[in-house]
């Protein structure tokens, strides 16, 4: 057992607390010396930056190769529109059409063309932001508006990621392909639920996910005291460790409402996160 | 066209900002629509409304790629080839070498570009099961909904076939309405769950994470012009936010379609499997109709404003 390095906050259901977490756990690191990142794998809702205020120093444009086909030399032969699984090149009469919104980037079709008329053209699917906040290094991916690219900007975001020290990922709602990017060889999965039927079935879906990837993983219960024991229930009989709770109370909603890190605005839930840590602390395989 | 059915989505950009919450309650205002569960990676929709599946059908979203061993060579091509990083030199020994490819199956994300280049056309391509759907019964309405396995590909596939066949449905039944409950995010399974939406209704909360989602979501909703409108929920934990999230989406040319307050019921609603406006008291419920019907009205404009063009 060694201390987890990578650490994704994570959660099947939306709005459970996941950049509540992910950012006080980072603050509680940082306090104590810890050379720490935070990076908001959420890139088509980032909102890690509300409450960590961080200092901007760079900001990147992300872009994935797309197909270009030159007219040219095109003979039509329809090989490209052959290999494509995504209909994001089709060969119609001669006539070659890109669709880049439907282009996944596999690259088969400028391999496969036997003239080389199909050239890589960049196309921007978001910005990568870092910077600082205090101690706490900072990441954010933000994706354009009409993109569909989530995983390849969440990719990005994640070579941010230090060879040392703790990284903290946050990591967006859902099961699909950017939850399955973002959790891709991390050490550790912290799953944050609500104690309610909602949070109970989207848990046991991202169990189900950190278990097909082979993660290990543990529960934060938010807002305990709502809804039911279920969750409890779940994790006992599943033997799932809960490594810590945050209580209902409503000025965790208003501080959080306002921008304001439960650290600074409610202090006597700091042990909460330390917990966190000092669980982490054992918590890598 | 005059009797195709109208279609209404409910997304958030944040999650947990109360969509499925309110969904199930439209639902039992509504009486008589198709209501159709669009938030594939983590539906709930069902945990409300107790739905009785009649049909059970496999979701086939696109290909998976994976190697016959006894075939490879290990020359490593397809590794090489690969964009998802879904090979590894981890499969079995065979004849020629100590060690074979084998695909990942999380990875691959069924491009075919392996299969295409192997030199000894060692790979099999073969349909990917991502899921499954379901039509069912409710106390509401009939109602269509999914189960996308874990860690599965092709989220927005399965949200077009949902509204297709929830148009279908209404279609055989003569029903009026569609009611769709969206994803959070602004990626794939929203832009497939909002295209050719006759409307969309953001539910957002008064926090700055809110205010910040919902301007993207906006944003979202104007790229592809379907017609959005927006409701605070949840507006009592800070009525100030609430206030400038009104203003920002009045600003926009969005209508409002007005407020609902905190209420720890709405939560037991949900333990009691119940939707708020069966469970609750007032005055939510009268909150959430006043929602409901200004936003069937804003439907009635919004169709009649497109089909006219």
């Amino acid at each position: 057992m060694g201390e987890a390095r990578v650490i994704a906050v994570a959660s099947g259901k939306g709005g459970t607390g996941k950049t509540t977490v992910a950012t006080n756990l980072a603050r509680v690191y940082a306090a104590q010396g810890r050379a720490v990142q935070y990076l908001d794998c959420d890139v088509e809702e980032p909102n890690g930056h509300i409450f960590l205020k961080p200092r901007i120093d760079r900001r990147e444009e992300v872009t994935v190769d797309v197909p270009e086909v030159d007219a040219a030399k095109c003979t039509g032969c329809g090989e490209c529109g052959k290999i494509c699984q995504y209909s994001a090149i089709v060969c119609i009469q001669d006539q070659v059409l890109t669709f880049e919104p439907l282009c996944h980037s596999c690259g088969g079709c400028w391999l496969v063309c036997p003239v080389d008329a199909i050239e890589k053209k960049p196309l921007r699917i978001g910005e990568i932001e870092t910077g600082a906040a205090g101690d706490v290094g900072f990441v954010s991916g933000r994706l354009e508006i009409g993109t569909v690219r989530t995983p390849s900007l969440i990719a990005s975001v994640k070579q941010h990621v230090n060879s040392d020290g703790i990284a903290i990922l946050d990591v967006p709602p859902g099961t699909s392909c950017p939850v399955v990017t973002a959790l891709r060889g991390v050490d550790f999965v912290v799953l944050v639920t609500e104690p309610t039927p909602f949070g109970l079935n989207d848990l046991k879906l991202a169990v189900d996910l950190a278990r097909e990837m082979g993660l290990p993983f543990g529960v934060v219960i938010n807002r305990e005291g709502i809804g039911n024991r279920d969750v409890e229930t779940y994790c006992q009989t599943e033997k799932i460790d809960i490594i810590a709770r945050l209580p209902d109370d409503r000025r965790i909603a208003e501080a959080y409402s306002s921008g304001k890190m439960i650290v600074d605005a409610l202090g006597e839930y700091r042990d909460r996160f330390l917990t966190i840590q000092n669980y982490l602390e054992q918590a890598r395989k | 066209m005059a009797n195709a059915p109208k279609e209404i989505v409910v997304i958030s950009g944040k999650g947990g900002t109360g969509k499925t919450s309110l969904v199930g309650s439209f639902a039992a205002l509504a009486r008589g629509a198709v209501l159709a569960d669009c938030d594939v990676d983590a539906a709930d929709l069902h945990l409300l409304l107790a739905p009785d599946v009649k049909e059970t059908h496999d979701f086939v979203g696109g290909k998976i790629a994976s190697i016959v061993s006894d075939k490879c060579i290990g020359c490593g091509r397809c590794k090489e080839l690969c964009n998802f990083g879904a090979l590894a030199l981890n499969g079995p020994a065979n004849d020629v070498v100590q060690k074979t490819y084998a695909v990942d199956p999380i990875a691959c994300e069924g491009c075919g570009v392996c299969v295409r280049f192997c030199p000894v056309e060692a790979m099999e391509f073969n349909d990917a099961v991502n899921g499954q759907w379901f039509l069912s019964e409710t106390r509401f309405g009939p109602m269509v909904h999914a189960k996308l396995g874990a860690a599965e590909e092709n989220s927005g596939k399965l949200v077009s076939l949902i509204r297709k066949q929830a148009r279908q449905l209404a279609g055989q039944r003569g029903l009026p309405l569609i009611i769709v409950d969206g994803s959070p995010g602004i990626g794939c399974p929203v832009i497939a769950s909002i295209s050719g939406a006759d409307l969309v209704l953001v539910v957002t909360e008064p926090t700055l994470s809110g205010q910040h989602d919902l301007e993207r979501v906006a944003d979202l909703a104007a790229h592809f012009g379907a017609p959005a409108m927006v409701c605070v929920n949840k507006w009592d934990i800070n009525p100030e936010i609430a206030g400038r999230i009104e203003e920002k989406a009045h600003r926009r040319g969005l209508q409002t379609a007005g407020r609902i307050a905190y209420d720890a019921s709405v939560t037991q609603a949900q333990v009691a499997e119940k939707s708020i406006v069966e469970y609750c008291d007032e005055p939510l419920r009268k909150q959430i109709a006043s929602v409901w019907e200004t936003a069937v009205a804003a439907l009635e404009t919004a169709t009649d404003t497109r089909r006219s063009t």
